[in-house]
């Protein structure tokens, strides 16, 4: 096969997986829409069960966002990999000719594009509920779309290493959140040394650096771990 | 070399040479660790700050080093296998990583409880004690996903590419929790970080570390082999092991 | 020596116990990993020999 038609060939297949999938979730809007509605109720939680004393709320709302964000992301990414799973059309991505390790991309590209970025866009109103002081909802959205795109690529190995298993769920979360824990911690930092006033430049290079590493790596792992769970 | 990694990939010739290395390594750690142990409780020298809490290092920071460097030998162990497909590299890491767990608890409850006579509680979200939980977390999440599936390749192979995440996350979790502990706790005690210890109290301390190190290599060989008598059982080799020691005996004695 | 009798080495300065609490999981871990593989090898072990005999009695039966 000639090398151009090759390469040809992996735009069209990546960008016919990414519009697939686009249209596929843009059809199923509930799915969509979970993960933003559970994190609006898990911040409406927060205040119930601890104080709506606004003073106390904002102490802790960077954290209480991030983590809450965190969850929500989480929960979404059974989903990834499971429909396609189901009808078999996870087997076709495997047997096509273009590498996996692209179209895993795509799909996870998808899945962040429906899932981190509304919930980071969605983040600064739930900032007001908890009295986040002014001055750090930019940095808030901001971290929370570079954080989220990390999320994606790392629950995305962690998903497509369970999509094979009947019951996957808990032990997916089991998985993933303690490698979670470097996302978390720069992301709220972030918040916070918005909150103090201080540079926030270093937060947001770590997590743009977090992001620029598992986009070079989470990819390979998502594709052997798809192969795993498809094969075996 | 390529002929001695398929050598050492035989679970029978592995079988072999680890029965004739065992031995010298189980002497080496109970030699190491019982010295290391009477010469850490009874003859190091009491720390002028901590007095005799301070013998507990003795056990944690051994216990702490194992639980990192099992799980990059998991992980190492993990790569041999994924690439050259050698079973025996599968097995020791599918019996490291409760030896690993362990390790990581001892190190946490013995950090827990030196934690009382130092910070006055129980648990403190030290950076140490906070990496290793993490690192617990990890370990549970490899053990859960090998048990998870039915296949034994697909466990195997599954198990291999999370201990090879896991151990790319390692370092940067670890670094990220430092980072996080002086930022919120920015001068506190740290349990093990202190100004040159003495010979006396740090000698010992190295004779446990590598006690530590041959009863995990002895108890890796050691149970890699029952992994190996696990799934070989239907190889001829297995059963003429077997036989050779039983079926031929008895029927000596009735001639 | 540290200390200077049995009792003293015993109270460890008033902290007894924590350190012997956290060498005493210590000890128990270690000896119980070494008990759990003898034991998983020596059950491996039998139970093979077993099917071998069970295996070579129903070769002398069909025989």
């Amino acid at each position: 096969m000639p090398l151009r038609e090759h390469n040809g060939g992996l735009m069209t297949a990546v960008k016919a997986t990414l519009v697939r999938d686009l249209t596929l979730l843009l059809r199923r809007r509930g799915e969509v829409l979970n993960p933003l509605v559970f994190f609006a109720l898990v911040i409406t939680l927060f205040p119930i069960a601890i104080s709506p004393d606004p003073e106390l709320l904002a102490v802790i709302a960077p954290g209480l966002l991030w983590v809450a964000a965190l969850l929500a992301a989480l929960l979404s990414l059974d989903s990834l990999f499971r429909s396609d799973y189901d009808d078999g059309s996870l087997e076709q991505l495997l047997l096509a000719p273009q590498p996996l390790v692209a179209l895993s991309l795509a799909k996870v590209a998808v899945h962040w594009l429906l899932t981190g970025l509304p919930l980071a866009l969605m983040a600064p109103i739930l900032g007001i509920m908890l009295a986040l002081p002014a001055g750090s909802y930019a940095v808030l959205a901001l971290s929370l779309a570079l954080g989220t795109a990390s999320l994606s690529l790392i629950g995305a190995i962690g998903a497509a290493l369970t999509v094979g298993l009947a019951r996957g769920g808990v032990l997916l979360s089991l998985l993933v959140l303690p490698l979670y824990i470097p996302v978390l911690i720069f992301g709220a930092g972030a918040v916070q040394a918005a909150i103090f006033g201080e540079g926030v430049s270093a937060h947001l290079a770590i997590l743009g650096a977090l992001l620029a590493a598992s986009l070079m790596l989470a990819p390979w792992a998502i594709a052997a771990s798809l192969r795993i769970s498809i094969n075996g | 070399m390529w002929a001695f990694i398929h050598k050492l990939g035989s679970p029978k010739w592995f079988y072999g040479i680890s029965a004739k290395l065992q031995p010298w390594f189980w002497a080496a750690a109970a030699l190491l660790i019982v010295t290391g142990s009477l010469w850490g409780l009874a003859f190091a020298p009491a720390d002028y700050q901590q007095g005799n809490s301070f013998r507990i290092i003795y056990v944690h920071v051994p216990a702490a080093f194992l639980a990192q460097s099992i799980f990059i030998a998991m992980a190492v162990s993990g790569l041999v296998f994924m690439v050259w497909k050698i079973k025996v590299a599968d097995m020791a890491a599918a019996v490291m990583a409760p030896l690993g767990a362990a390790m990581t608890f001892v190190a946490l409850f013995s950090g827990a409880v030196w934690g009382v006579p130092t910070w006055g509680t129980w648990w403190m979200w030290d950076a140490r004690l906070t990496s290793m939980l993490i690192l617990l977390f990890l370990y549970l999440g490899v053990i859960a996903l090998r048990g998870a599936f039915t296949s034994r390749d697909s466990a195997s192979r599954a198990a291999s590419v999370l201990a090879m995440v896991g151990v790319i996350n390692i370092p940067i979790i670890k670094y990220s929790v430092d980072w996080w502990y002086t930022l919120h706790q920015p001068a506190s005690f740290t349990l093990t970080s202190r100004p040159a210890m003495p010979t006396e109290m740090w000698l010992p301390l190295v004779i446990m570390v590598l006690g530590f190190y041959c009863f995990f290599i002895a108890l890796t060989l050691m149970r890699t082999r029952s992994e190996i008598l696990r799934r070989e059982a239907n190889k001829r080799w297995v059963q003429e092991l077997v036989t050779g020691q039983v079926v031929k005996v008895p029927a000596e004695e009735a001639r | 020596m540290a200390f200077d009798s049995f009792s003293e080495f015993l109270a460890m300065g008033g902290h007894a116990p924590y350190v012997w609490s956290a060498w005493g999981v210590t000890a128990l871990l270690l000896l119980a990993t070494v008990w759990h593989a003898r034991a998983e090898q020596r059950q491996l072990i039998k139970g093979l020999k077993r099917r071998a005999r069970r295996a070579n009695s129903a070769r002398g039966n069909a025989q």
